[in-house]
């Protein structure tokens, strides 16, 4: 039987470390890239005698992700304790939500070849992160460094909703969006401030119960995330053709090998002997405080490409660009503001601005030109003051130094020469100068009709107005 | 009258008329701790240069008429089981040697900011996990009033160190008896405030929920004069309860009369001490006497706290011990071969028969298959005991017992039978699982000479009330001014 008689079942667990300035229970900060064991107090240490007191921002951002992703976020959840042993979990146990989460029964909508599909999410709930274990700056020993112990996570569960590779990196990048549009996480999946198990399962076309699930670790790439999965259907499918059965087990995925491999088998894993966190109470969320963070919450992803559409009468592709980042599409509607042929804008948009972003650097956040300038240089294009040609020179200028457009324009020459009375000039004298050429042209010769423009242009040293000079031309020879 | 004779509070009068420094006092304590802690064992260690400065800034603050309070100068001593910046700090465990905390408990702040030298650290059980402070690994605490006794656990020396006249005033913690049952045993005055007056944090946690510090001293006044500077919420744990803080001596001295005090049955069972129970009868009709009603009540779940607490205490320590795996601090075993046998060796030699036993008893209260059965259920009847004491303060002011069913046996005598060593909380425990205040109080003495404790068990944040029924009873008798035959 080939792999399409068979039917995978996904279901994904992300891990976002959210974007607080100080950790989930001290006020340590949560500044990457520290010198090990800097961003470390006797709490996130896990000294004796001390107690956590929980960051109300953490609950912030759970309840803004809760909301953004439709789900219940209930009036009390409950903190509980993880316990297992590793040097990187300081108390040997982690502090997390266990049956009482603070959000669940939510939904997301992903874009798949059939159409939207609306995946569930199971629960979201607000947790620590532990530290990091090195165990290759020494061949005796393994160090640790707490810096991340204590940083906030949000832990977002889906329902086993998922059918191929291609629509779990669908939804992942979907709820990156989200959460990165909520400004509650980076996305960040290479320095792995999101990242994601699988749950992978597969079962017979047309069966009604699930098989054997599979929990895969270690997945730090879109592209590993469509690997693994991959991977991991294709074995298990092998393993049930070969009339093997698929274990109860959490695979690694192994990036450089492109395979999946056993880390624990259902005998050897962990019972966490989770119980209540007695040193903290139930968490209790008001009607008022939920209002708050829904009056807060931002334009989504999908509502904003909508918009887009609808408001600024843009397609689809460009409308899906500008919207694939906020600051991007806060910027679109700035300029916009200013601006009103929003077609043509959204041409500067996805050919100048994001080209010269990409080519030399920077962020839309930190342009160097204001938006007004930005539209003063496509008025000045659109009015004929320079030529659509000139304006890309003057648009590279500004992106560089941030001088007004029309300095450029002056101190460079482009402005455009739109006086009737110039062109005319130079128009008569081209032609008094090519009077064979025009000789011919009235005598039927019609192509040679660019060679007069050129002539033209190249007197004006290229800041003829377009218009006019053919305009000016075409009645000079009479036509 | 040697200084170390007198009340907390007679200190703090001298002091405050200057007829005595906190130096001279600090020294005369130093010297009483020289002379007699060989055979008592109260102190694990002290910190003599750092209670010297502490006393001499004291009298500086007195010479310049800006006392930090009416307690500054001082002297007072702590459980191991408090942290203290720079002092070592073990909870009377193995795994803890050589650890120095970088900050101090905010109970320990308080006493500090309130000027009053600490002398050092006090034994205990390890990690506060006993009733006769045999579990310490720095050994045995005994009992000043017969020191082939115990003096009580887990706070052993918290309240040995007051009835051998060593300090004026102790920190203890109590998590199902450990101040109140000490305090019956050496003829001291301890209270366990009500769960969230006073703060944890920098307390070695042993069961969280039930754990409680609160202070030790020789009269109810003196006990009163420390929770005053002890009960404040604390935003550095979350378990602390924003409650106002009353004045504690304010209604001290205002009798009993017109109050209704409840006997509970349930704590006058077969097979206590008839000792203990003729004295706390005699105290009954003291009550009476007094002009207070005494009231027959039930609390029918109080057969169930001892297996209620057996179950919840060790869960959460096998928790909160955790973190002692050798990794960042304290003992780490030498020569194991991986990570495994580094937890596995660490924890063996770091931790005493009694800790592993209890973690052990957590760990599988805990275990997948038997959490519904034991840690849930026990939860269950923690919040019906919580609901029999809501029940009987409906009716009364507040409950009168024995501390513990008998008076402070040998060292040795239980230290083989974990289960009768338990028994020996059957009076204290419930008020933990319900997280009232409960004051153990000198209650009199056997014919042999040993001190029983007398229990006063109260609503929630009642402390004052309980302090004032406490000295009602005080004022009748001169048992706080006995002295241990050292």
């Amino acid at each position: 039987m080939p792999l399409s008689d068979f039917q995978p079942v996904i279901g994904l667990e992300v891990h976002a470390q959210l974007l607080t300035n100080s950790k989930i229970f001290c006020a340590c900060s949560t500044e990457f890239g520290a010198a090990p064991n800097h961003n470390t107090c006797p709490v996130c240490l896990g000294l004796p005698g001390v107690l956590p007191v929980l960051n109300a921002r953490v609950v912030e951002f759970a309840i803004r992700a809760g909301l953004a992703l439709e789900c219940t976020v209930k009036k009390t959840s409950v903190w509980s304790r993880k316990n297992y042993f590793y040097p990187d979990l300081p108390k040997g146990y982690q502090v997390t939500q266990y049956d009482q989460p603070i959000c669940e029964h939510g939904k997301l909508s992903i874009d798949t070849p059939e159409g939207e599909k609306v995946v569930r999410i199971l629960r979201i709930h607000m947790e620590e992160d532990a530290g990091k274990s090195v165990h290759d700056a020494s061949a005796k020993e393994s160090l640790v460094d707490l810096n991340r112990a204590g940083v906030p996570l949000l832990e977002i569960v889906s329902e086993p909703d998922l059918r191929s590779a291609d629509e779990a990196v669908e939804y992942l990048k979907a709820l990156r969006d989200v959460l990165v549009y909520l400004g509650v996480n980076d996305g960040n999946l290479e320095e792995g401030s999101f990242r994601c198990d699988a749950n992978v399962s597969v079962m017979r076309k047309g069966a009604t119960v699930y098989g054997q699930r599979v929990e895969l670790k270690n997945i730090n790439s879109f592209r590993f995330i469509k690997q693994a999965i991959e991977y991991e259907v294709a074995r298990q499918v092998d393993v049930l053709e070969s009339g093997g059965k698929v274990d109860q087990e959490t695979r690694l995925f192994d990036a450089n090998r492109g395979e999946t491999r056993s880390m624990r088998s259902k005998e050897e894993a962990h019972d966490y002997r989770y119980f209540p966190e007695p040193d903290l109470p139930p968490l209790h969320v008001t009607d008022a405080q939920l209002d708050e963070v829904a009056q807060s919450l931002p334009e989504l992803p999908r509502a904003k490409l909508t918009r887009f559409t609808s408001q600024y009468g843009l397609p689809e592709y460009d409308a899906r660009i500008l919207c694939a980042e906020r600051p991007l599409a806060d910027y679109f509607e700035a300029v916009a503001q200013h601006f009103k042929d929003y077609k043509k804008l959204a041409n500067w948009f996805l050919g100048e601005l994001l080209r010269l972003l990409k080519d030399e650097g920077g962020s839309i956040t930190t342009l160097r030109f204001t938006t007004v300038q930005f539209a003063n240089l496509l008025g000045a294009v659109e009015q004929g003051k320079i030529s659509a040609n000139a304006g890309k020179d003057v648009f590279g200028e500004m992106f560089r130094t941030g001088k007004e457009p029309e300095a450029i324009i002056a101190e460079k020459g482009l402005a455009q020469v739109s006086d009737v009375g110039a062109i005319e000039a130079v128009v008569d004298e081209v032609l008094g100068k090519n009077a064979g050429e025009v000789e011919k042209y009235k005598a039927g010769k019609k192509q040679i009709y660019g060679f007069f423009v050129g002539q033209v242009m190249k007197a004006m040293k290229g800041k003829g107005n377009p218009a006019l000079v053919n305009e000016l031309l075409k009645k000079k020879l009479g036509e | 009258m040697q200084p170390t004779e007198l009340t907390l509070l007679e200190l703090a009068e001298k002091l405050a008329a200057r007829e005595v420094t906190s130096l001279e006092v600090t020294q005369a304590c130093l010297s009483r701790i020289a002379q007699v802690d060989g055979k008592v064992k109260a102190f694990l260690r002290l910190d003599e240069s750092g209670a010297l400065a502490a006393a001499e800034a004291s009298d500086a603050r007195r010479g310049k008429g800006n006392p930090l309070g009416p307690l500054d100068g001082v002297p007072v001593a702590v459980k191991d089981i408090f942290l203290t910046e720079g002092v070592e700090t073990t909870c009377a465990s193995r795994i803890l040697q050589g650890f120095h905390p970088p900050y101090d408990a905010t109970t320990v702040r308080l006493l500090k900011e309130a000027g009053m030298p600490i002398l050092g650290k006090l034994n205990q059980d390890e990690f506060a996990m006993g009733s006769s402070n045999e579990t310490s690994a720095c050994g045995p605490c005994h009992n000043p009033w017969d020191v082939t006794r115990t003096p009580g656990g887990s706070s052993g020396g918290s309240a040995a160190a007051l009835a051998a006249r060593e300090v004026f005033g102790t920190l203890g913690t109590d998590t199902g008896g450990s101040i109140r049952q000490p305090a019956a045993f050496t003829n001291t005055v301890g209270l366990k405030p009500t769960y969230g007056r006073v703060s944890r944090f920098g307390v070695i946690a042993f069961a969280s929920s039930l754990d409680v510090p609160g202070p030790l001293a020789r009269t109810v006044g003196d006990v009163a004069a420390l929770l005053q500077v002890l009960a404040r919420h604390d935003p550095r744990d979350s378990t602390s309860v924003p409650v106002e803080v009353p004045d504690y001596s304010a209604d001290l001295e205002h009798g009993v009369a017109g109050l209704k005090l409840g006997v509970p049955r349930e704590y006058f069972t077969e097979g206590m001490d008839p000792e203990v129970e003729a004295a706390v009868r005699e105290a009954l009709k003291v009550y009476e006497s007094l002009g207070a009603t005494l009231v027959d009540v039930s609390l029918p779940h109080t057969k169930y706290a001892l297996a209620t607490y057996y179950l919840i205490a060790p869960a959460e320590a096998s928790s909160n011990l955790a973190r002692y795996d050798g990794v960042r601090y304290g003992l780490r075993a030498r020569d194991a071969k991986g990570l495994k046998e580094m937890y596995g060796l660490s924890r063996d030699q770091g931790f005493g028969p009694e800790v592993k036993r209890r973690i052990m008893l957590g760990t599988y209260a805990l275990s997948a298959g038997y959490y519904d059965a034991y840690y849930l259920k026990a939860q269950k009847v923690r919040t019906l005991i919580r609901e029999d004491f809501n029940r009987a303060f409906q009716q009364v002011d507040a409950l009168v017992s024995p501390t513990s069913p008998v008076p402070a046996f040998k060292l040795g005598e239980k230290v083989e039978d974990p289960l009768s060593m338990y028994l020996m909380d059957v009076f204290t425990l419930p008020c933990n699982l319900a997280g009232l205040p409960g004051l153990s109080l000198p209650g009199g003495f056997t014919k042999g000479g040993l001190p029983i404790g007398l229990q006063l068990m109260g609503r929630p944040f009642d402390e004052a009330k309980l302090l004032r029924i406490g000295r009602a009873f005080e004022r009748e008798h001169d048992f706080v001014r006995r002295q241990a035959p050292l």
